[in-house]
């Protein structure tokens, strides 16, 4: 798959996992093409955050709402719960700090996002253990001094993030090299070696409400204490 | 509302003219009648959803395009404003009135007293720019249009533009605001200050009533201007145009004569300017964009206001090396309203132009007014 077919299979997948009419926030979101399809198959609401000035100039030529910004200084204007999805595409490998980022998605919205090139998959691995030096691949073409991606995790990584931020994964879609699709949380073995691109839904973990029950009803006579 | 409206063929400008209204302003005074003198550009379509009001600049008038008969010239924003332009007269009908205050044919210092034949000079009353913008409001009730498509201004007009989102929501739909901010900071005050001191310190200025022997206090305004120009620069721009490059000359002068072309220049801005514009008028407007501060009030009014506001659209545009009003201060306004969740769209443009871009050649800002009006016109056509 080249670059352009990776991002479009990408944004295909992430509109299966959007409802009908939600207002979404679409994180790098470059002259706005994913924004376009969302309004477009979605009726979505969209906002866009674009750090490269004439992306941004053209998103917003192309009629969208876009800010012209950089979303690691600028998350933080939005208030909480403001959008329902949160979307963030094969940009968390490039990002000063993932984890604050990650936690921001997700105090913005009610559901995030968040695709990425993984970094766990076996041709990666294979280029690592034999030349001996940084891999370069299709889905991460740049050499070690030039790279954008700065953070470097496999899908394995980012499970235990989630996990230790007590976020929940509703749904996971994996992509092979061959662009074969999958349900991450379905395949048990080797997911981490055969994963080429990976999507996931996020979304805090609801806790329920404690309710509280007591046989003898020694709290109030009344009974004002929920059973 | 009867409001009486004429062509002065002179001016080649129309005139609206708002008899016994007694208008309010901000500080309390009333004007009883006024007129504002006004352009219009392209036909108004027969739903009235095309209508466009620009808002000038500190110095600007109505004359966005076509010939401006004051000075001879091209209008200010003849190249955003016209057929086929950003801002497209065939499609738009574009307005732009002289601000309440001004002196291109509007009611300001330079008018006669109502029921006198002495101008008003330094007994106008201080004007505000919220009391520009109910000035505007009903010339456009006036024009029988019930809700603008877009307000569009820089600079003191970005500020008129975002008097309008507060004050006047439901009867706009989007806001396009360039280089522009919540408030006039301490350092922009400070400017106008010295601008103004050198009016003032004329001695032909004689407390605002120099017309009485008609004369002009021209060096006190023309140094007011050369002051102005520089902040509407940039070091950057500066330096490309003029560098330390002589004027008229190889050597140096050792006296103070226009040796430097920045020097010649500055001193030719200063003179034509005294041509076209009232000293009294120039105190009377930066006196109203010191006072606008809306750096509290903007969120309160937009969260909280009686008046629906939801569906406005903001494009905010700010330039890198606009020192004035640098992008911090558009930031601000595009903070509070994502805070809000508006409906925002904010570029930075990078230019070397200062504060001056807006009305200069920036193919982005270009793109991007044309697209988003032509966009947004788009879904409301539909």
């Amino acid at each position: 798959m080249n670059k352009i077919n990776s991002i479009r299979k990408d944004w295909s997948l992430i509109e299966t996992l959007i409802a009908e009419d939600r207002k979404i926030l679409d994180i790098g979101c470059g002259d706005g093409g994913l924004m376009e399809q969302l309004e477009n198959n979605r009726n979505a609401i969209t906002h866009g955050i674009e750090l490269n000035r004439d992306l941004a100039a053209n998103a917003i030529a192309r009629g969208f709402n876009v800010v012209h910004g950089n979303a690691e200084l600028d998350l933080s204007q939005y208030s909480n719960n403001s959008f329902d999805y949160v979307i963030l595409s094969q940009t968390l490998q490039a990002m000063m700090k993932p984890k604050d980022i990650l936690s921001e998605l997700l105090r913005i919205g009610s559901k995030a996002i968040v695709s990425f090139p993984n970094f766990g998959h076996w041709k990666i691995r294979l280029q690592l253990l034999i030349s001996g030096k940084m891999p370069v691949t299709e889905s991460l073409p740049y050499t070690w001094y030039d790279t954008p991606n700065i953070h470097f995790f496999t899908i394995k990584d980012f499970l235990n993030l989630c996990n230790e931020m007590n976020i929940v994964i509703e749904k996971s879609i994996g992509l092979t090299s061959k662009g074969k699709q999958f349900d991450i949380s379905e395949s048990v073995t080797g997911v981490n070696f055969f994963t080429h691109e990976a999507i996931f839904l996020l979304s805090y973990k609801n806790f329920e409400p404690i309710k509280i029950k007591s046989s003898k009803k020694v709290f109030a006579k009344n009974s004002v204490i929920a059973n | 509302m009867k409001t009486k409206f004429t062509t002065d063929t002179k001016l080649e400008s129309e005139i609206a003219y708002f008899e016994n209204i007694n208008l309010k302003l901000e500080s309390g005074d009333i004007i009883d009648s006024f007129k504002l003198a006004f352009k219009t550009y392209g036909k108004l379509n027969a739903y009235k959803t095309n209508a466009i009001l620009v808002c000038h600049a500190l110095t600007g008038d109505q004359y966005v395009t076509g010939n401006n008969p004051i000075t001879g010239r091209e209008g200010w924003w003849s190249r955003m404003v016209g057929p086929n332009k950003p801002i497209d007269t065939n499609k738009f009908f574009v307005i732009c009135s002289n601000v309440l205050g001004g002196c291109a044919g509007s009611t300001g210092p330079k008018e006669l007293q109502n029921g006198s034949d002495v101008a008003y000079g330094g007994n106008f009353p201080s004007v505000t720019i919220k009391d520009m913008v109910k000035a505007q409001s009903l010339l456009i009730e006036s024009l029988n249009i019930e809700k603008l498509f877009s307000i569009i201004g820089g600079s003191m007009g970005a500020m008129q533009a975002l008097q309008w989102a507060i004050d006047f929501p439901d009867r706009i739909l989007n806001i396009i605001h360039i280089a522009g901010a919540l408030k006039h900071s301490a350092q922009n005050i400070a400017f106008h200050e010295v601008g103004r001191q050198a009016i003032m310190s004329d001695p032909i200025w004689k407390n605002g009533k120099y017309f009485e022997n008609n004369e002009v206090p021209e060096r006190g305004l023309s140094v007011a201007r050369m002051i102005a120009h520089i902040t509407y620069l940039s070091e950057n721009a500066m330096h490309r145009k003029f560098g330390r490059k002589l004027q008229s000359r190889d050597i140096i002068s050792f006296g103070f004569d226009a040796d430097f072309q920045v020097e010649s220049y500055l001193r030719y801005q200063g003179k034509s300017f005294v041509e076209r514009f009232d000293a009294n008028s120039y105190l009377y407007l930066t006196r109203a964009m010191d006072y606008f501060d809306h750096d509290e009030t903007f969120r309160k009014n937009i969260e909280f206001s009686h008046n629906p506001n939801n569906h406005l659209k903001y494009l905010i545009v700010s330039f890198t090396s606009d020192w004035l009003f640098p992008t911090i201060e558009s930031k601000m306004i595009v903070n509070q309203l994502n805070s809000l969740s508006r409906e925002v769209s904010f570029l930075e443009i990078d230019t070397d132009k200062g504060h001056d871009s807006f009305l200069l050649e920036e193919p982005q800002l270009d793109d991007v007014i044309k697209g988003f009006l032509t966009n947004n016109f788009a879904k409301i056509d539909e």
